[in-house]
């Protein structure tokens, strides 16, 4: 089976005006623009096989939408290769689209000023969706996500919730192997979000269906994601699964432990001091932190503690989570950890 | 598919009422404004350049009826369309964008025709003296003449529209471009009343095969052979700026730059 998507040395570069400053600046530009040249995305390659969900994930800025803009067809790119559901998007734009269905969180697709279902109806026109086919889909769609409700009101009337389900509806109508999400959950509460959520893992798997999605929401990516590509400044510095990206950048997990009387800092490091990085902190002699690498066992760890006889009144457990990596990630952004990244997997 | 763009921008158009009246409303304002602003300046005058007054009158009349229908807002949509990026949306549709454009436009057109032009030359033939042709052939040429006012226009919007692609704010060029229709396409004074310099540049824009050329026809200024060169004319102008629109898509698909990353 040919891969869902497959992109090899994709590039984009964008002419933006430069403005320059001041009155002076502004009369010079009006008979003499200057342009500098802006590189969203900078010779990417990665493939997607058919079935997968894989999160886009980077900064603002990163390149995310670009790469999606060009994979669904809308942007040309200036270089490189792209190939999705078989055919290059821009080239055959027309029959190409009728594969993928996209879905810009920010962006409405449907008609602002008329019925939900007036813009269903005109897509199915537009996709040339055969009426049986049309009616099975939708009723499964409106059933699943609950809009029949809304289906006679004008879109501009619809709470934002209400109006992202519609879109993902109008964005499968045509029942598309291959999904755009950009930003999809953005805004949305938490409701809608696990809403959302559950139907797309759900079509995936009843439908098979592809599913590339950009956020911010790292919820989104923990629910969804088998395999997550970061982007910094237009490369890629991560490509694999979301557990491997934990477990190489987590600090590993934390036991917080309150203790009922004073304990001396070196006593607590003596007893672990056969396994290997195993981190103390002290706090004021009445808690402590015991960093444990995931390499050494839990209960491992913690059973040097409670067998030695310290009164212990509270213990806590706690893991990085996926923002605190992430966010270390895009702090660092380095090209020294980006390559240690590739580097690894 | 084509014809349910057209029915949707129908149904949009209904959608707000008030604007319908309004437009009724304009479009009286200016026909009743036009005649007696000509009335005025004929005095005792017989006829100005080959115009009688009854004949000015159709002419002003039929020519603001014709804009009803030819005129429309493509070249602001598409501007506004690329500016916010929502442009973005109908490149992932099956289907050409600029001719979704022009089949809404059409809806728009049709909208006009029927809810307002119609009703409203019934109603402008009861206040003012005008003469409509009796030959049937007449309205047949005018309505063929009337379909390509609207293409062509339409595509001088499409145009202007897609300077959007190129320059960051295209209100400039538009507003040049609705002036140079207005002027040059005779809505506001007859091309043949033109001095000759001016008449002789507007035989060379196309603007004039808008407005100028078919209601020439309708009012009985040209006829015969006079009028099939018009038309001749408007096929040939229709011609060139589907390539120049053709071109200019093709280089535009490669600049499009999405706002908002």
């Amino acid at each position: 089976m040919r891969p869902a998507i497959e992109v090899e040395q994709l590039r984009k570069t964008f002419r933006v005006q430069k403005n320059r400053e001041g009155l002076a600046g502004a009369i010079r530009d009006l008979f003499r623009r200057e342009y500098v040249e802006v590189t969203a995305v900078k010779d990417i390659s990665f493939t997607i096989p058919q079935g997968e969900i894989c999160g886009y994930i980077g900064e603002n800025g990163a390149g995310k939408s670009t790469t999606i803009k060009m994979l669904a067809g809308i942007l040309v790119p200036t270089s490189g290769s792209v190939r999705v559901a078989g055919y290059v998007p821009w080239k055959e734009r027309e029959r190409f689209v009728r594969n993928i269905g996209v879905v810009f969180g920010q962006r409405s697709q449907l008609w602002w000023d008329i019925g939900v279902i007036e813009s269903f109806q005109l897509l199915r026109k537009v996709y040339r969706v055969p009426m049986e086919d049309y009616r099975r889909r939708l009723d499964e769609l409106v059933e699943r996500l609950q809009l029949a409700d809304l289906l006679n009101r004008p879109v501009r009337k619809l709470s934002l919730g209400q109006r992202m389900r519609c879109e993902l509806v109008a964005s499968l109508l045509h029942q598309p192997s291959i999904l755009f999400l950009d930003e999809p959950t953005i805004g949305l509460d938490i409701v809608v979000k696990t809403e959302i959520r559950e139907f797309l893992l759900q079509l995936n798997r009843e439908h098979g269906t592809t599913i590339l999605l950009t956020t911010h929401d790292l919820q989104d990516i923990e629910a969804l994601c088998s395999r997550v590509i970061m982007l910094d400044d237009g490369r890629i510095i991560y490509d694999g699964g979301l557990d491997e990206l934990k477990a190489r950048w987590s600090r590993g997990r934390e036991i917080r432990l309150q203790f009922g009387e004073q304990v001396a800092p070196e006593r607590l490091e003596l007893l672990t001091a056969d396994l290997p990085g195993v981190r103390w902190q002290i706090g004021d002699g009445l808690s402590a932190v015991m960093r444990v690498p995931s390499e050494v066992g839990l209960s491992d760890a913690l059973g040097r503690v409670v067998g030695s006889g310290i009164d212990i009144r509270d213990i806590k457990f706690t893991e990085t989570s996926t923002d605190e990596i992430v966010r270390e990630i895009y702090k660092s952004g380095s090209v020294s950890g980006a390559e240690r990244l590739v580097g690894a997997t | 598919m084509y014809l349910d763009l057209i029915r949707i921008r129908f149904l949009m158009m209904l959608a707000y009422r008030v604007n319908y009246y309004s437009g009724i409303i304009i479009y009286a304002v200016n026909i009743g404004a036009y005649y007696f602003f000509w009335h005025a300046i004929y005095g005792d005058l017989e006829a100005i350049r080959g115009f009688t007054l009854s004949q000015m009158t159709t002419y002003v009349a039929v020519t603001w009826m014709a804009r009803a229908f030819y005129f429309n807002n493509l070249d602001r949509e598409i501007a506004n369309e690329v500016r916010d990026g929502s442009v973005a949306i109908q490149f992932v549709r099956p289907y050409h964008y600029l001719l979704v454009k022009m089949f809404q436009g059409f809806g728009e057109g049709l909208f006009r025709l029927l809810m307002f032009m119609t009703p409203g030359l019934v109603f402008v033939c009861l206040i003012f003296p005008i003469e409509l042709p009796r030959d049937p052939a007449v309205w047949l040429l005018y309505a063929a003449m009337l379909a390509f006012s609207f293409l062509i226009n339409s595509e001088l919007n499409l145009l202007t529209g897609m300077g959007a692609f190129y320059i960051e704010n295209v209100d400039g060029l538009i507003r040049m471009k609705r002036v140079a229709v207005d002027l040059f396409s005779g809505l506001l004074v007859p091309v043949a009343l033109f001095p000759g310099w001016l008449a002789a540049l507007s035989e060379w824009l196309p603007f004039q095969a808008i407005a100028y050329l078919p209601s020439a026809v309708f009012t009985g200024r040209a006829s015969g052979e006079e009028a099939l060169a018009a038309i001749t004319l408007q096929a040939v102008w229709a011609a060139v700026l589907l390539v120049s629109i053709m071109l200019m898509w093709r280089a535009a698909r490669r600049r499009l730059f999405v706002q908002g990353g």
